[in-house]
């Protein structure tokens, strides 16, 4: 089981755990590994079959101490002469002529050619001892490297001298205070032909390199380190034209800091669906969907916001080329050039069986380590399956999740379903590593199929739970609103005619309020009209009225006046007339 | 040990015509590691060798190897005692303390090479 073996820092130094003093090898990712380097002044066995990178280790040991560390050294070459070794090591990037001309580094060959050599007696090494010392001593050198000490084997005919000379050698480099390679070729059941591990206890690491499905991965194991902790994995290890590049821990110990900081999915009504602002940065996303749903072009559009944000990302490509995505991403209207002219975007596109997963992990690790991206795309992850078994598979992503978080960057890896199932195994099996999961499904209804999108999972997030529809445009993804018709949730051409048939019921209610409208307004009109006549009418009584009321007070007083004149003039009582008088004045007002 | 290839064989079988092995000059460079027991006794082995068989027809320089360090590489010379044998050619190198005699001249081509046991 792989374990976390070392705690990563953030600056990507390495506690020292315990006091033995170490020589860091510059090799990157074997000082994580072996805590710091190989043991400082001791000799350290390089073991392996042909062609395992022996050599080359120990080059790049003598090389980067001479650059980087500033530690001269000596190569003991039995096998290449120095212009081959030179030429060798040219390929993947050092400059040993110039390290040789700057007196930083030794090369000597020693040849043993048993044709040209007569054994007549009694000898030992001290040439060889000599020769190393001289080598040592012109530069000041601290670290040797013995390439391959086992040619002497095969070079002297005398084992026993051999051997006792070995141990003598060995003896001779510690105290020297040394920090030494030596490689052997491995041998039939042992770990070097001519048992070279009795001699060197101190530190041994195995070099190998198997072929497993037809897919060539180089390894490297700490067989044993005395006095250090160490990681005792086989570890995959790269050469290309920047040496030796080993992919040194499992997982740091579940502790990456958890961002809070969201940043944009690149689909406005996308971030509205997860809660507004889109995913948390550092997070993870997976994007599911079966073949054609557009996974590549949700992708496209995180990396389009990022690159606009101005933040570095990485396009890791396992089906499609650079300009292949590049022109597909272009006919929805993504442009992902001027990102890659700029510097911001990287492709690195590689298929998935060209390396084994081991590999691709080592290789990813050495992208993030030189771009440093803030965000990265996997196109398809499921792909890399094809490389190996589905747990390999599953492991190798934990590891790749656990690395993007430990480094703090957002990631979105697609997979790819097979039929429309949401649950579907691909996905499912790498679901639980990661923090967002949005599904893309084909939905076939009327003799079509429409893409819809509806986001599973979203740790932290307040997410929507609807299916909406996903749109393909020359714009871009856009999403619809949901659709909810009598018949469920309606989707392309259905949608479209649900909506065009609720248009048109709109459209004659809209019509018939108009109507209404008009005949309500006529009717008023029509009142309002008869109100007037009606109140010219009331005017007209009420003017009549007043007229004849007046004529009629009128008449009365006429009347009154009339019988006064009567009664004085029949001279009757005038205590009674007066008295009628007062009561007509009564009446009279 | 022999040379096996024809190209060599037909080389080394047209010197073997042409040598005459009686007046060639031997030219002997000796490496030893300072005052050891192993070098004394290829000192004295070698200068026995020479006086009986290369009696004015030698040169012999013996070099201790811990004063001329830097020229071990260009001699290549890894064990101690080795004595090259510059000339006549081919150069061959000789290692050990010279005590085992017949192979010591077969070495140096005074004596034939015994045949492979």
């Amino acid at each position: 089981m792989r374990k976390p073996i070392v705690a990563h820092r953030k600056d990507g130094a390495v506690p020292v755990l315990n006091s033995l003093p170490k020589t860091p090898t510059g090799v990157s990712g074997l000082d994580e590994i072996t805590v710091g380097g190989l043991p400082k002044g001791r000799t350290t066995l390089v073991c392996g079959g042909a062609g395992c990178g022996k050599t080359l280790l120990g080059m790049e040991f003598l090389v980067r101490g001479a650059t980087q560390f500033g530690e001269a050294g000596v190569c003991i070459s039995f096998e290449e002469t120095p212009e081959e070794l030179a030429s060798n090591v040219a390929s993947i990037g050092f400059d040993v002529r110039a390290l040789v001309a700057e007196k930083k580094l030794v090369i000597d060959y020693v040849l043993l050619d048993r044709g040209q050599v007569e054994e007549t007696g009694e000898y030992d090494l001290e040439g060889l001892f000599v020769r190393l010392a001289h080598a040592v001593d012109t530069i000041g050198a601290k670290r040797v490297v013995l390439d391959s000490l086992e040619s002497l084997f095969a070079g002297l005919p005398n084992e026993a001298i051999l051997r006792s000379e070995m141990r003598r050698l060995f003896r001779w480099l510690k105290d020297r205070g040394l920090t030494t390679i030596v490689t052997a070729e491995k041998g039939v059941g042992t770990l070097t032909r001519h048992g070279l591990e009795e001699y060197i206890s101190d530190c041994v690491i195995v070099l190998d390199h198997r072929v497993q499905e037809e897919i060539f991965t180089r390894r490297l194991r700490v067989m044993k380190y005395r006095g250090s902790t160490h990681g005792t994995n086989d570890y995959p290890f790269l050469i290309d034209r920047d040496g030796i590049s080993i992919m040194p821990v499992t997982s740091a110990a579940l502790q990456h800091t958890a961002s809070t900081e969201r940043i944009s999915a690149g689909v406005p009504a996308l971030d509205e669906m997860l809660g507004g602002k889109g995913y948390y940065r550092g997070g993870t996303v997976l994007v599911s969907g079966s073949a054609g749903t557009g996974k590549t072009s949700l992708a496209a559009h995180f990396l389009d916001a990022a690159c606009a944000r101005g933040e570095p990302c990485v396009f890791f490509a396992f089906q499609e080329s650079e300009s292949q995505v590049a022109r597909n991403m272009r006919s929805i209207g993504i442009d992902l050039e001027p990102w890659i002219a700029k510097g911001l975007l990287r492709f690195h596109a590689e298929r998935p069986t060209a390396v084994g997963l081991e590999m691709h992990l080592v290789r990813m690790h050495r992208v993030l380590a030189q771009f440093r991206p803030r965000l990265v795309v996997l196109d398809p992850v499921t792909a890399l399956a094809q490389g190996g078994s589905l747990s390999e598979t599953q492991t190798m992503l934990l590891r790749l999740v656990d690395m993007l978080k430990a480094q703090r960057i957002t990631a979105m890896m697609t997979t790819l379903t097979q039929g429309d199932d949401a649950q579907g195994q691909s996905a499912a099996h790498i679901s639980s590593l990661v923090d967002c999961w949005l599904h893309l499904q084909n939905i076939e209804t009327n003799g079509e199929r429409n893409r819809v999108l509806n986001v599973l999972k979203a740790r932290g997030l307040a997410h929507s739970n609807q299916v909406r529809e996903f749109l393909l445009t020359a714009r871009g993804v856009q999403l619809q609103q949901a659709y909810l018709g009598e018949a469920g949730v309606l989707t392309g051409s259905a949608r479209r005619a649900q909506e065009a048939r609720d248009a048109s019921v709109d459209l004659l209610m809209q019509q018939e309020l108009d109507r209404r409208q008009l005949a309500f307004e006529r009717q008023h009109k029509a009142l309002e009209a008869q109100i007037d006549a009606l109140r010219l009418e009331l005017a007209t009584e009420e003017q009549e009225w007043r007229q004849f009321s007046r004529q009629s007070a009128a008449q009365l007083r006429q009347k009154g006046e009339d019988r006064e004149l009567m009664v004085r003039s029949r001279s009757a009582d005038a205590s009674a007339a007066g008295g009628k008088a007062k009561r007509d004045k009564g009446a009279k007002v | 040990m022999k040379d096996k290839t024809p190209g060599d064989a037909t080389e080394s079988f047209e010197r073997a015509l042409a040598r005459a092995p009686k007046d060639q000059h031997y030219v002997l460079r000796l490496f030893v590691a300072g005052t050891t027991p192993n070098s004394l006794r290829a000192i004295q082995n070698i200068r026995l060798i020479c006086e009986e068989h290369l009696q004015g027809r030698h040169e012999l320089e013996v070099i201790d190897i811990y004063q001329h360090a830097g020229q071990l590489a260009a001699e290549q010379v890894v064990v101690a005692p080795t004595l090259v044998k510059k000339g006549p050619l081919p150069v061959r190198r000789l290692i050990g303390d010279l005590a085992n005699r017949n192979r010591v001249l077969a070495g140096l081509d005074i004596i034939p090479r015994p045949a492979p046991e």
